[in-house]
């Protein structure tokens, strides 16, 4: 029963996918943990934090770790392969299509629509891991500082994620 | 038709290859990993061309999923049909799946430890950080125009404020996207 569950979580997240990389995270969130509540909000921090510190692609990465979490090996077996039906569909639907598709305006003006949605459901995950991960000032300076190096490429993502966890060794003592 | 086959079986082990290595050597998902499949599969395979690429990469930003996972599937299938679409994004996922196993029991047996949590502790901020530059950086294309700024903050209330499922926010932003004139 638990792996049908992993199975309609992570199917209608796979469905609803727009936008990559962290777009997906407040889908997660919705079905993780609001839904279903098989993490709780810490433990889906800790979902993010090592989503973005080991490789690929986060949804992958966190669908294996839930589904590992929820119905082990097999689970994240499940949960990562149902991530990943919706595309194996619409490669399917599409390359049947394929020349309707390609630089089709619709779907060009479909695309360009989903901004503002992608926008407001990032800022949602960004709100809300905020609210549960910015508990001091610290923790307030630690994000602007981080905001600043990454945003001007001054340093690559996942080596600022280091550094912070690191800052976080040090002064939470 | 012997050659065919070879040919075929081929492929499907330089695709499962490929993806694999992009798969166990990018960090973060999406845009970062375009570059090196595009080095893996146009200059160093020599499997199709630029235009080619440039093509699939539009094409699998257009529907839902992994950026990297929908890249491999249309790659593959156009290389070898359905048993290339599997194989390429087999190969994209496993390394991550293992990883992120190993990673994840590394964490339920030393979650405990402070030192564990106190990195975590720091490390939550940056995600944040790392957030806000995502959002930033589409906001910077989207909101050219003032209708999709005031759209984003009315589907931002509408989600943290009325509980919307993320299911209507898409909906509503792919429909307004089709209706309007430009």
């Amino acid at each position: 029963m638990i792996y049908f569950h992993l199975f309609l979580a992570f199917v209608r997240i796979g469905f609803l996918a727009f936008g990559g990389g962290i777009a997906v995270l407040p889908l997660i969130q919705k079905e993780i943990v609001d839904t279903y509540q098989w993490l709780t909000t810490t433990q889906f921090l800790d979902l993010v934090t090592l989503s973005e510190l080991t490789p690929g692609p986060i949804a992958i990465n966190s669908a294996t770790f839930v589904g590992y979490k929820i119905g082990g090996v097999f689970g994240a077996a499940i949960a990562t392969g149902s991530f990943c039906l919706p595309s194996i569909g619409f490669i399917l639907f599409i390359s049947k299509f394929l020349s309707a598709f390609e630089g089709n305006d619709k779907v060009q003006k479909i695309m360009k629509g989903l901004r503002p949605s992608v926008i407001a459901l990032m800022s949602l995950a960004g709100y809300s891991i905020a609210q549960n991960g910015i508990i001091d000032w610290f923790a307030v300076g630690l994000s602007a500082v981080s905001f600043i190096l990454v945003w001007k490429n001054i340093i690559d993502p996942i080596f600022m994620l280091i550094l912070a966890g690191l800052a976080g060794m040090f002064y939470y003592r | 038709m012997d050659v065919l086959i070879k040919r075929k079986k081929g492929i499907l082990w330089i695709l499962f290859v490929s993806f694999f290595r992009i798969g166990a050597f990018t960090w973060g998902g999406g845009y970062a990993m375009v570059p090196l499949i595009q080095r893996e599969l146009v200059q160093k395979k020599e499997l199709m061309n630029d235009d080619d690429f440039i093509n699939i990469l539009s094409i699998a930003q257009s529907f839902p999923g992994a950026i990297a996972v929908n890249t491999a599937g249309l790659v593959g299938n156009r290389l070898a049909g359905f048993p290339g679409l599997l194989v390429a994004i087999l190969g994209s996922v496993i390394p991550s799946f293992i990883i992120m196993i190993l990673a994840a029991t590394l964490l339920f047996h030393y979650g405990d430890l402070v030192l564990v949590q106190r990195f975590f502790r720091g490390a939550t901020p940056a995600i944040v950080a790392l957030i806000a530059t995502g959002i930033f950086s589409i906001a910077k294309r989207a909101f050219k125009q003032r209708f999709d700024l005031i759209l984003s903050g009315v589907l931002f209330v509408l989600v943290l404020v009325f509980d919307f499922h993320p299911f209507w926010i898409i909906l509503i932003g792919a429909l307004t996207g089709l209706v309007r004139k430009s």
